[in-house]
């Protein structure tokens, strides 16, 4: 493979849309040399659950056409991997559980659709912890992911696979879904751009519901330019999803608009306490003290309810996952275990196809619904997102935009939180509040401590969306940058 | 023995008459092949979503305004989650009843047999989704069918403690909501189709016991028969095993039609936890109050209302006004006659009489006769003007209502006007009088009742178009001449 095609994978995708759109290269140049990095690589990742060689190469055709007749958008032409939550018609999707092995959706979701008419051909589905729940891809049913700047590390979670392919140039671009911090987090973990909009800006629909209140799809890149373009493809109000906001796709018309001078950033005092690692808080630090020489007006806000953001998610996310999750029961669709009648045929389905850390949250939510339990917990929960929403709000009203560390520490070793479930828990503690008071946020990259990335978090107002990527961009433009993504030898 | 009082709930699902299903775009239709009107939303196929039916909503609320009840102008769909293969999303969105039904407290008056109204208070009326249909198949094993899964299905539930309190009650009370629906337009109200399902809950107590006692629900009755034959039975089967010493067990117990008797399906020991929550793939609905009052003042004259205008304004029985009322299309269809100049006592007669007696001969219905409105006032044109008899009317419309042409047409066809004309029934008359002699002479003698056997034999001379009155005029003067 000559030189110019390998260098096809360093660039950005909106470099990518850019040459392709100018023809200095074709559809199918770009897609093979990805597809050529995932099968020559991805054996170390572990990005990918499967991958869609056939149809993804009939798809650049299609882009190339588009190209050809003028009507490429930006990302047009660019290859896109996908996660395994995200149903893709005639592409198995398993969320990376047994309980869906071989499930082929007859429907495409409205992102991919969405997708698929800009031209962005599939490469594959991407790893994720089974049921998008966890936060190191560990509870995937198939297998692990690693991070890319440290192969015994995790990528994160729960869209590891969407982060780290993107991180480890196997993908430009990528989706992922964000209930917890699923996005923002491992995106943080291997150093690129993830971002969640607003609660509504981004249809659900196929996109198979952990959490259905907090459940948000969003894009991975390693620019924020990257991730503003393909929010732009795939937001906007969707008529099947009555949660969808009847408002437009989010516009990236004034991305290069923003500035840094006189900007209120808030940072959130509750998020650089005990639990947040000492490196994170100093590479956390020295990133805004770049902001403020840039002309940010920064100052601490404190938002007391944070501290029951964990406790409370651990409520509502498995509440309403135990409803979610009561449709797989073998009779329509994924495996089917025998049993003497259908109580016993369902009870060793789902016995056998779902997992520990979705056993136990179905578990957890189904005592949290019961009759005698319900108001302790789940009415309790909600009173305290409400709480949560509302002082959020109240500090916005000082503030253009709030910012934090996204992850309290940087990537861990394999196996190492596995049997601490609490502190694997703790991990989205930064990131939950956006997912309880539907508001956008981003990670970038603000630093490394270790070799690791480290990312910056930055939350907005409901529907400022474009603000906030404004700012990011702002941002990104003052933090140091990734010059060197990590070599896969 | 003592003496028992039972106490009968009322639990009727009506499924609406919808398009297109509650969440989904899939046709609302009866039968048809296995899975035919599905889509992923409906089967529940992981990510989708469900997206609510406008007409399932209005339906709703039109039938709960019919049934005076109050509106929860902020209302929100809950899910009730429960395993079973006929419930494809493992939950089945309903609306939980301690909250937020969008009707409640309201009532019913019941029209009884002997005329007296019942008043049954309504708890509430909700809106929720259907589930499929497990179908045992031949060569063993269980199917599902969810061609139903989805369906917009709309709860009317009877307040507590029980307003009915016999079996007579509890088919009145059916049938009168029934009817409410169809008028209504919201269900077709086919109970042997399962469109209306009917749910009672039957407890007895001794007229001494303040407490009601261990009730029971009755499933599978597909007819008003079985509803009343179905709530006789639970009330002496309860009273039975009281007076044996034995305990009612809390259950809910099928019907068999044939052997018209209750069995046991399955004993409800405790409550079942369904873990109601607020459906968040659903937003709430905000009902505005004009949009509601606009709603009511668009509602049909319901049919307690038409039945007493019928009997005030247009002066029929209570009984003709029953009848008329009875079917929704039946009033219309007496209206329209009434509206184009028809006599009101007239139309009814000729409707509840000669008409009612070929649409029962030939299993039509009113909306499927020949005969229309314009067949009615038509027949009834030629009877006023005198063109035609009593009994030739009935033969002419007997024939109207099987080829469907108008009386006055076929009338005019046949030459069969009324003979009015009075050398024609003299002629008729003399010729009688002449061929029996013998019963003239006893007219004479005085055995004044032969008269009638004469009349009937000039009418019978003019193929019976002689003008009743006239012959009878003409054979009495020929007679005492």
């Amino acid at each position: 493979m000559s030189s110019h095609l390998e260098s096809l994978v360093d660039l950005s995708a909106v470099d990518l849309g850019r040459k392709l759109r100018s023809k200095e290269v074709s559809c199918q140049e770009v897609t093979t040399a990805f597809l050529d990095r995932i099968n020559a690589h991805d054996a170390k990742i572990g990005s990918f659950l499967a991958l869609n060689q056939e149809e993804c190469m009939s798809a650049t055709k299609e882009a190339q056409q588009l190209i050809d007749s003028g009507e490429g958008g930006a990302l047009c032409g660019v290859p896109i991997a996908v996660k395994d939550n995200i149903s893709t018609k005639g592409l198995e999707t398993t969320c990376a559980s047994k309980i869906l092995k071989g499930y082929i959706p007859p429907f495409d979701a409205t992102v991919i659709k969405a997708v698929r008419r800009s031209g962005m051909p599939i490469l594959g589905k991407t790893n994720m912890d089974e049921f998008a729940m966890g936060a190191s891809t560990e509870t995937s049913a198939y297998k692990i992911a690693h991070n890319p700047w440290d192969l015994e590390r995790s990528p994160g979670g729960s869209s590891g696979g969407s982060a780290a392919s993107v991180a480890a140039r196997l993908a430009p671009i990528s989706l992922g879904s964000d209930t917890g911090g699923s996005i923002r987090q491992p995106a943080s973990l291997c150093g690129t751009v993830g971002f969640k909009p607003t609660y509504g800006r981004c249809s659900r629909y196929g996109l198979v519901a952990f959490a259905s209140s907090l459940d948000q799809i969003g894009p991975f890149g390693r620019s924020v330019e990257d991730v503003a373009e393909l929010a732009q493809v795939v937001t906007g109000y969707d008529p099947m999803d009555c949660t969808s906001r009847e408002l437009g796709p989010i516009s990236t018309k004034d991305l290069k608009n923003g500035s840094l001078k006189g900007t209120k950033v808030g940072i959130i005092k509750e998020t650089l306490g005990e639990g947040t690692d000492g490196s994170v808080k100093s590479v956390f630090e020295s990133a805004v003290s770049l902001l403020s020489q840039a002309g940010a007006q920064i100052e601490e806000v404190s938002i007391p309810s944070l501290n029951y953001g964990v406790t409370t998610y651990y409520i509502i996310a498995p509440a309403e996952a135990s409803s979610n999750l009561a449709r797989f029961d073998g009779i329509r669709y994924g495996p089917r275990s025998e049993g003497s009648g259908h109580v016993h045929m369902v009870e060793k389905t789902r016995a056998e196809g779902f997992g520990k850390e979705v056993k136990t949250r179905i578990m957890i939510g189904t005592y949290a619904l019961s009759a005698g339990y319900y108001d302790a917990f789940y009415v309790r929960a909600q009173t305290v997102r409400a709480k949560m929403t509302q002082e959020l709000n109240q500090a916005f009203s000082g503030f253009d935009v709030l910012i934090s560390p996204t992850s309290p520490i940087p990537s861990f070793k394999l196996g190492s939180l596995m049997d601490d479930p609490l502190a694997l828990k703790v991990l989205d503690f930064c990131t939950i509040p956006a997912n309880m008071a539907g508001i956008p946020g981003i990670s970038l990259n603000c630093g490394f401590t270790s070799g690791l990335p480290v990312g910056m978090q930055i939350l907005a107002p409901q529907c400022q969306d474009e603000k906030l990527l404004q700012m990011a961009y702002c941002f990104e433009q003052t933090l140091p940058t990734i010059l060197a993504w990590p070599d896969l030898g | 023995m003592a003496s028992y009082l039972a106490s009968v709930g009322m639990e009727v699902h009506a499924e609406l008459s919808t398009n297109s299903k509650m969440f989904c775009r899939c046709p609302v239709a009866f039968g048809g092949e296995p899975n035919t009107r599905v889509c992923p939303i409906c089967l529940g196929l992981p990510g989708t979503l469900p997206k609510p039916n406008k007409a399932a909503v209005i339906a709703v609320l039109r039938t709960a305004l019919a049934l005076n009840c109050k509106i929860a102008m902020h209302s929100i769909f809950h899910r009730k989650n429960y395993f079973y293969p006929d419930l494809p999303k493992g939950y089945q969105v309903s609306q939980y009843e301690e909250t937020n039904p969008i009707g409640y407290h309201g009532y019913l008056d019941v029209p009884m047999q002997d005329g007296t109204l019942h008043r049954v208070r309504i708890r509430r009326v909700h809106l929720e989704e259907d589930t499929g249909k497990l179908i045992h198949l031949p060569g063993g094993g269980s199917g599902v069918d969810y061609n139903r899964a989805g369906v917009p299905l709309m709860e009317v539930v009877t307040d507590f403690p029980p307003d009915i309190t016999n079996p007579e009650q509890a088919k009145e009370y059916l049938a009168t909501l029934r009817q409410i629906l169809i008028y209504l337009g919201v269900c077709d109200g086919k109970m042997e189709e399962g469109s209306l399902r009917c749910e009672p809950n039957i407890s007895v107590r001794k007229e001494t016991d303040e407490k009601l006692g261990n009730k029971t629900e009755l499933k599978n009755l597909n007819s008003f028969k079985s509803v009343s034959l179905g709530v006789a039975f639970e009330v002496r089967r309860q009273i039975a095993t009281i007076e044996a010493g034995e305990r009612v067990v809390q259950e809910t117990r099928g019907w068999n039609e044939a052997k018209e008797a209750s069995y046991s399906m399955r004993i409800k020991e405790a409550e079942n936890d369904y873990r109601y929550f607020p459906d968040p793939d659903l937003v709430p609905m905000e009902f505005e109050e004009a949009f509601i009052e606009e709603l009511r003042a668009s509602l049909p004259e319901l049919p307690h209302v038409k039945r007493e205008r019928y009997q005030s304004s247009l002066g029929l029985s209570p009984y003709d006004a029953g009848v008329l009322t009875s079917e929704k299309e039946l009033a219309a269809y007496f209206e329209e006659t009434v509206a184009m100049g028809g006599d009101p006592k007239l139309v009814c007669n000729w409707m509840t009489g000669e008409l009612a007696k070929l649409l029962n001969e030939s299993g039509q219905s009113i909306t499927e006769t020949k005969i229309r409105p314009s067949h009615i006032l038509d027949l009834l044109k030629l009877l006023s003007s005198g063109s035609i008899n009593g009994k030739t009317a009935k033969s002419v419309f007997a024939e109207s209502f099987q080829s469907g042409r108008l009386p006055s047409d076929l009338v005019a066809e046949s030459g069969a006007t009324q003979i009015s004309d009075s050398g024609a029934i003299d002629a008729a008359v003399q010729k009688v009088l002449g061929a029996h002699p013998d019963i003239v002479a006893k007219y004479k003698s005085g055995q004044t009742n032969v008269i009638g056997f004469l009349v009937g034999q000039v009418m019978k001379e003019t193929q019976g178009r002689a003008n009743p009155p006239m012959v009878q005029q003409a054979v009495k003067s020929a007679l005492e001449t």
